[in-house]
């Protein structure tokens, strides 16, 4: 399924014509379209997401790489992208700090993902120095 | 995608259709019922958002990996 930018730059610019009208009525249901439209690019983004995911770990099992190293940089990324769009929902909303406590959430959880590739790049450089 | 297009319209239209039956019901001095309009209409479209977000979150464990 390929999806033209201009079908995307469409949707969002009648979107916005309707946000707008809808906020004089109702704000709060203004908000709810806001948040379907931007859940709905988001869907349409994510099939060409799944085609450069496949592509690295098509790359990464060619290069016999550790299963385990390219599992967690997905999955990163993935923790990334959806502390970005629940931030950004919530900063739409007004609420700033929520905002920055999901991003900071965020950015933890890497952090822990990252443990054991950190383990192991420390373990090898301890290796080195002992030799 | 129509299909999803569709849906854009459709809280629109729920959004300014609860609007006009608000300020009837309010004209007609039943405040209480209008106040419940509103919340059936806001739960709707709750609902309908609810589902896509479960659905974009379904797709993103899949495609990251996620167990």
């Amino acid at each position: 399924m390929t999806i033209d930018i201009l079908q995307i730059v469409g949707l969002g610019l009648v979107a916005t014509f309707i946000v707008l009208i809808l906020k004089e009525q109702k704000p709060s249901l203004a908000f709810l379209l806001s948040i379907f439209v931007g859940a709905l690019i988001f869907l349409y983004l994510i099939d060409q997401i799944k085609l450069v995911m496949d592509m690295l770990i098509e790359i990464a099992s060619s290069a016999h790489l550790n299963n385990v190293y390219v599992e967690t940089i997905l999955k990163i990324i993935g923790i990334a992208y959806i502390a970005e769009f629940g931030a950004q929902i919530t900063r739409d909303a007004g609420e700033g700090a929520l905002a920055s406590k999901i991003e900071l959430a965020g950015k933890v959880l890497i952090l822990v993902l990252a443990i054991p590739i950190m383990k192991a790049v420390i373990q090898t450089i301890i290796g080195l120095i002992s030799q | 995608m129509s299909l999803d297009v569709n849906t854009i319209f459709q809280i629109a239209g729920i959004g300014i259709i609860v609007a006009m039956i608000q300020t009837v019901l309010k004209q007609m001095g039943k405040d209480d019922w209008a106040q419940w309009v509103t919340l059936i209409g806001f739960v709707v479209i709750l609902y309908m958002v609810a589902t896509l977000i479960n659905d974009l979150f379904e797709k993103i464990r899949e495609v990251f990996l996620f167990q």
